[in-house]
Formats: structure tokens, sequence, C-alpha cells
């Protein structure tokens, strides 16, 4: 009856899902970012979360349990990042494209090792994993129209990192903006010879950063294999942690608008989930390949272009020394 | 030091070398509390890095620091703030995309959360601003401010961190004469409030006029202590560049011929649309030095750059020979080469050579696509070694090794390693910028004598420095720039330090009976 409701209802609500893993990544890599440090390895960092959750969560049968080994692997990852990037000054694409593939063929190897599956972990039972929530009264409320479906559906029914997800990104900006560390922060990646000219180390300001970026890569991690999926493929990450640090730039390195360019990313993503097999008044069925490229191809055009000028932190990108 | 309370800050035997460069050679010097003291020295010598190393920057590599009379050691900035030293930096430590008021709790918040310390600087300015007169905006974004503003940020910065010793480093570079008197408005009124300034200067007139006591520093050391009331400029000068003081050169009258280069209203517009060069008229004549003499800044650097032809004029034109060069008509440097003109720049790390390479490739930089040390797009290493070894032979470059990397002579020696190549090339117009910055004494009167000897041979120079002595001993003729124009010009042998300074400032008035023919010319 109420199919006009129902559609943007369910684009929105799969839009919400889509976005999780890219906000959680965006606001990891703005971490890093803004503290001065590229994270070309956002990807990586989440692959193998990704499979630290699924197989964390099929040996012990606890959610919990596999969250805590995705978030123990990323940050592992992300102090590997900064260990050749902050303490050896090396560089840091060269550093993130490396873990990219290192992880890319690690958990398929350890996957082969562990599970005999072809790199896939043992699918799993829903008290392993993070499932929808339904909120208070959603059952009762399903028949009011409008209002029963945006609450039932569109805010609620989702897992609770989806919901972790979207109070991250405020907290981001709390943190950014109205924190000591913040500041210190903000400063290290635009001069951070002031910062230490301040007396504060550049180093371990850093180094925090490229935790906050591991921990929230974790939990993305954990989304992708135990909370939407119930369990890990290779290479499942696809491209997302590229697409989440497009969504990053495109928010010129700032959390709000970068939610925003990860949730439009999202919405692509869900219409075009949506549009397979739809025929289109005109043009007629639109290929299914076609839609899935489209995602990547508008990331290629805003980041050549379209982003306008984006101001990135002065000192991205360029190890500090203070000797030459 | 017989005084009873110790001073504020005592250095003992401090030493610092850089790899090959002795930045500091066992300095040691007293600063009294609640007085300004000066550290006076040219570029170079070694001012900067001492008062780097009292603030922790750098580590001293052996040596002592006393404060207030206790020995400590200052092994970050942080132990610096700790025991009360602040550094207002020649290049200022602030973040443009903070306010001003972020950028004065940055280091040294009262607390996590940021809105009480943001709170407590700002009662603090409206407290500095009152007590000092030091007045800015509190929420202005820092970028957005003039410099004589930002470097108030950096004092106020310092004394929110509750400094009792401020060292300021060239403050003045950045600021107008007026400013400048407003800044030691601030220095003596915090003086007299019992905190001790620190003064690095090379300005002999700012010593004078608002220090106690100076400390004259040479090539990392200190050759002498005054106090202020008891020395004079023209001592204080002397102290400073030392033997520099004989840099007369015996030079016989230029054989000026024809015009090499000439310059007919030539003007640049940098990317604001800001006029950094307007109405330039020059002509460069075989077998003369033309000098150009300026407070840096003042649009040198860019007419160096148009000549040379690293960017092209936006208006006028510059004739060489048959060539006629405009805007519609550029000539980018290798047709300016073509055209013989060789150009020795200001800046030798960034546009003389490559720090990397091997001095025998960056001793053909720019020459390195013609025979015979390139034939097909291939290089061939023995004829370039054996090039660089001859050269290094007749400029004296050491050590004579055209296999080490460039990066790894020391910088004098790097300068003549660029000359002997410009020179080598034979041009028939030579631009020289900063000829001796950074190079050692021995190597300035060789590197003096090499383009003596260029002119005789009848090539048409032109000489850029920032020191004056050096323009005064080298040019037939000197011109005077002062924002972008030439305002003045005076005859080598007849130029006094005095009329060139009034034409730098720009506040030269040609006396009512014009003397001989070297009289300058203004512009209007």
């Amino acid at each position: 009856m109420d199919d006009w409701i129902t559609f943007p209802v369910l684009i929105l609500s799969a839009t919400l899902r889509v976005a999780t893993p890219l906000i959680l990544c965006a606001m990891g890599g703005l971490f890093s970012e803004r503290s001065g440090l590229i994270d070309i390895g956002l990807e990586g960092k989440m692959l193998a979360a990704a499979f630290a959750a699924a197989a964390m969560a099929s040996v012990t049968g606890s959610a919990w349990a596999g969250l805590g080994a995705a978030i123990l692997v990323a940050e592992v990852l992300a102090l590997l990042h900064g260990f050749a990037c902050i303490t050896h000054r090396g560089n840091q694409v060269v550093s993130g494209v490396a873990i990219n593939i290192l992880v890319s063929g690690l958990t398929v190897v350890f996957g082969m090792a562990w599970f005999q599956r072809g790199g896939q972990t043992p699918a799993l039972p829903p008290e392993a994993r993070f499932m929808p929530i339904n909120l208070r009264g959603s059952r009762a409320f399903a028949d009011v129209p409008l209002l029963g479906r945006l609450y039932g559906d569109l805010l609620g029914g989702h897992n609770l990192i989806v919901y972790l997800a979207l109070l991250i990104v405020p907290l981001t900006w709390w943190v950014l903006n109205r924190t000591r560390f913040g500041l210190r922060l903000r400063a290290v990646g635009e001069v951070p010879l002031a910062v230490d000219a301040a007396g504060i180390s550049v180093a371990w300001l850093r180094y925090r950063a490229v935790l906050i970026c591991g921990l929230f890569t974790g939990i993305a991690g954990t989304y992708l294999s135990i909370a939407q999926n119930a369990a890990f493929s290779r290479d499942m990450t696809a491209g997302q942690g590229y697409i989440a640090l497009a969504a990053m730039i495109f928010g010129k390195w700032r959390p709000v608008p970068a939610l925003g360019a990860c949730l439009m990313f999202g919405f692509l993503d869900a219409v075009a989930i949506r549009l397979q097999g739809v025929r289109l008044p005109l043009i007629g069925e639109v290929p299914v390949q076609f839609i899935q490229v489209l995602p990547y191809v508008l990331t290629v055009i805003l980041l050549a272009g379209f982003i306008g000028r984006a101001v990135a932190p002065k000192a991205i990108g360029v190890p500090y020394e203070k000797e030459h | 030091m017989s005084t009873p309370a110790p001073p504020a800050v005592e250095l003992r035997a401090i030493d610092k070398s850089f790899g090959p460069v002795h930045a500091n050679r066992s300095v040691s010097l007293s600063i009294a509390r609640g007085s300004i003291t000066g550290i006076i020295g040219e570029n170079g010598a070694g001012k900067s890095t001492l008062m780097s190393i009292l603030y922790g920057l750098y580590e001293a590599d052996s040596g002592e620091i006393l404060i207030d009379g206790q020995a400590v050691r200052i092994r970050s900035p942080r132990d610096a703030i700790a025991h009360g030293i602040g550094m207002v930096h020649q290049h200022f430590m602030l973040i443009d995309t903070f306010t001003v008021l972020e950028n004065m709790v940055l280091g040294a918040e009262t607390g996590p959360v940021l809105r009480p310390s943001l709170e407590s600087a700002r009662r603090e300015l409206e407290r500095l601003g009152n007590d000092y007169g030091l007045r800015v905006d509190p929420d202005a974004m820092v970028g957005d401010l003039p410099v004589s503003e930002q470097q108030r940020v950096e004092i106020l910065k310092v004394l929110y961190r509750g400094a009792r010793i401020l060292i300021l480093d060239e403050p003045s570079a950045v600021l107008t004469p007026q400013e400048t008197e407003q800044l030691f408005r601030i220095l003596q009124a915090l003086r007299d409030r019992g905190a001790t300034v620190v003064l690095i200067t090379h300005k002999l007139r700012e010593i004078m006029a608002v220090t106690d006591a100076v400390f004259v520093m040479r090539h990392g050391e200190v050759v002498a202590e005054r106090r202020t009331a008891d020395t004079s400029s023209e001592e204080l000068a002397e102290l400073m560049v030392g033997r520099k003081v004989r840099l007369e050169l015996d030079k016989t009258p230029p054989h000026a011929g024809a015009p090499a280069l000439v310059a007919h209203g030539l003007g640049l517009r940098d990317s604001r649309g800001i006029a950094v060069l307007d109405g330039i008229d020059l002509t460069l004549r075989a077998g003369e030095i033309v000098g150009i003499a300026g407070v840096s800044g003042n649009g040198q650097s860019e007419l160096l750059e148009v000549l040379a032809g690293i960017r092209p004029p936006t208006v006028g034109r510059l004739t060489i020979g048959a060539r006629t060069i405009d805007a519609a008509h550029p000539a980018g440097p290798a047709e300016m080469r073509a055209l013989g003109v060789a150009h020795v720049p200001e800046d030798r790390h960034r546009y003389g050579l490559v720090a990397p390479f091997e001095a025998a490739e960056s001793a053909l930089l720019g020459y390195h696509d013609k025979a015979p040390f390139s034939s097909h797009g291939l290089m061939h290493h023995r004829a370039m070694v054996d090039h660089c070894a001859a050269l290094m032979e007749r400029f004296d470059v050491r050590p004579r090794r055209p296999e080490l990397r460039s990066a790894n002579f020391s910088g004098g020696n790097q300068q003549k390693l660029i000359l002997a190549r410009e020179i080598a090339a034979q041009p028939r117009i030579l631009l020289v910028g900063q000829p001796t910055r950074g190079v050692d004494i021995g190597a300035i009167e060789f590197i003096h004598r090499q383009l003596l000897a260029a002119r005789d041979a009848g090539c048409a120079i032109l000489v850029v420095s920032v020191e004056l002595d050096e323009v005064m001993a080298l040019s037939d003729r000197i011109l005077v720039m002062y924002g972008g124009r030439i305002v003045g010009e005076v005859a080598g042998e007849t130029a006094d330090e005095r009329t060139l300074g009034l034409m730098m400032a720009n506040v030269w008035t040609p006396p009512e009976a014009p003397e001989r023919q070297s009289t300058a010319v203004t512009a209007p």
C-alpha cells in the first residue's frame, strides 16, 4: 500500500548501513591526517580487522571477543605505520600501500591455514554477531503509516556499530575543536616545528593519532565481517578504505562534511544495489556492472577536481625532522 | 663577574657543529638579570645557533648552561620553558589557521578541555595589553594579521608562559622602522619590570638604541663584550666584520665597452598582482661590474630572476644583442644561457646545485647537454669528471674530489664550484646573487678576484648583494633599489655608505649643487 514510502526508507536505511564502515574509517583517517600523517592503509587495517573479528568470533562464539581481536590487530598495523613513518620518517604512502598488500595476502593465507575454506571464515551464528537492534515498541508502531516505518526501519533496525559510527562523528568534532589534545593535534599537522618549540612531543602526538585511527578502523572491520555479513571473505573491503579516504578529503579533513561525503557514497551504493535488474524508463535495464562502478567513478571525479580548493593540513606527508 | 646577584644566564664553553660547519666554538657569555643584552654578528656568525641551544632546540656538543647561577640541562624547549626561558623566533612559530588565543594557549593549556584555557588566555591577553601596550585582537586568525602583529602574538605567547628570560631572534627583520621603535618600547617596559631580554641582531643601530650590554660574535666565537654606553657603532662594526673591513680590492679602472644587456621599463607583478618590479631601466656594459644595493626584499631577487629568464617580465623589454625579450616573447633560462647570460643564483641550495649530486654533475648543470659531456642523449662521465677536476684546480675548490656529493662541500667551496661553472662557460653577461653569502673569509677574497678577472676579460657583470661593503668594493657603478624601483645611482669609486644608506631607505635628497659626474639620480 505505502510503496512510495517503503522505497525511500529502504534506500536511506541501506545508505546508513553501507556508510557505516566509511564513516568509521574516514574519522580514523581524519585523526591521522590532521596530525600530518597520510593514511593509505585504512583499507588494509580494516581488512585485517575484519578477518580478526570473524576468526575470533567463530572460535570463541563471542562477537565482543571478535571486536577486541579486530581492534588489537588494527592497532598493531597502525603502530607499524607509526613506527615506519614517525620514528623512522619513512614515506607514508609507501608504508600504507605496503600494509594494504601485506594484509590482502596474509588474511587469505591465515584463513586457508585455519579454516580450510579457501580464505573464507565459517558462517557465524547470530549469537556471534552484532545483530540489528529492534527499538522498543517498533512492532506496535509498525502499522502507523509513515512514522512507523521511519521509527522501525530507519531509526531502528540497525546493529550497535551503526549507532556507534554516528556517535563518533560529533565526538571527533568535539575532540578536534574543543580539547587540548585536538588543538595540539591540529597544530602538529600544520606546523610541527611550532609544536616542538612549544615543548610538546611531535612523535607522541602523532602516535596517539595513529592509535585512534587503529581503533576506528578496527571497529569498521568488525562491522564488515560480523555485523553486516556473517563471515570474512577474501578482500571483502573492496576498496572501501580508499573511498573513506576520498570522502575524508572531499570533506576537507573536517568531521561533519566528511560524514556528509560518506553518506553520499553510501547513498550511491544503496541506489546501485536497488537499481540492479530494474528497468528504468527510456534507458531500459541498466547493466549491474555499470551501477556497481558508479561510486568508484565518482571517487575519481571528485578527487580529480570537484573538491575545490581543499586545504590539506600543511605538514601532511612530511616527516618531522628537527635538525637537517 | 663580581656582582652579588648571579647572572640570569651564563653559558660556558658552548660548542656545536653541524657536520663540517662549526657553528659555535667554545662560546662563553653571561647575561645580567633585568637587562637588555644584545648579541650582534653577521649572518652565519652563530648567534641563532647559540640561542637555539639555550632554548633547547639544539643540544650543544659540549659546554654548560647556568640559569640564575644553577647549572641546568636543557634538552628540549620544554626544559627551557620550565626554566623561564622564552624565545621569539625569526621565523614565527605560529599556526596560521588558528586564532590568536589558540596560538597563545598551544602547549600551555590549563586542562584537557580547551574552554577554560582560552578564557584565562583572554584575560591574560587583556592584562598584558594594558601593561605593555601589546594589543591584538584575540579572535583574529593569525594568518590574516600583518607581520608586526604576528610578532606581537609571539611575544604574548612567551609572556603567557611566564617567561622571565626572553630571547628575540632578529625581531626587526620583518618590521618597519616605526614598528621597530614600538617593539623597543615594549622591550624596555619588560626590562623595567624585571625581565631579562636577549636581542639577536646584525643591526648596529638597534644595539646602540636599546641594549645595556652587547656581545659580538664572529665565525662562531664571541670576540668581544662591551657595555653599550662604553662603545660605539664604529667599534662594533669593526669587531663584527673583523678582517672584512680590509675589503678594499686593488682593482684597475674599468674599460666599459658596448652595452651587452639593456632593460627598458622592466616590470613584474606577483601572483597577487602587486608590482614587485616597476619601471627598471638598466644597461650592463661589457667590462664593468654593476652592483645592486638595497635592503633585501626590495625587488633585487626578482630582478635577477627576470634577467636570468626564470620569470618573464610582465611589462617592458630586455635586449641582448639582436634578441628582444618581453612578455609576449619570453626566453627561458636555457635560451638565456645560449644568449650568453650566466647566472650564479642567490639561493645556491635551491637553484645553484643539486645537493645529493656528485660535484662533477653539479659542476655541469645547465651545460650538461653540450659536447663533450653528452651526445645522443648519453652522458660521458669521464669528460664530466675531467672538466670538474679542471674547474676545481682553477677555482681552488677543496677537497678536489669530483666524485664527492655536492652537499659535502662547505658553503664557500660550493659557491666557488658554481662560480667556476658559470665563468667557465665564458658568458658575455654574468649575473651574481649574493656572491659570498655564507662563505668563509678566505673564499670571499678569492671570489671577488675571480669576478674582477672576468670583468677584465670583458664580461658584463651584475652583482646583487645585501652586504653593502661587498657592493662598494666590487662595483664600478652602484644602483640602489627600493620598492621594486631603481631609486639611485652612484659611481663606484665615489660611493659612500651614508649616501647609499639614505638611498636604500629612500629618504635621500640630492644636494643643491651636484658634484662632478658621480652624482646620483633619483627616480621621480
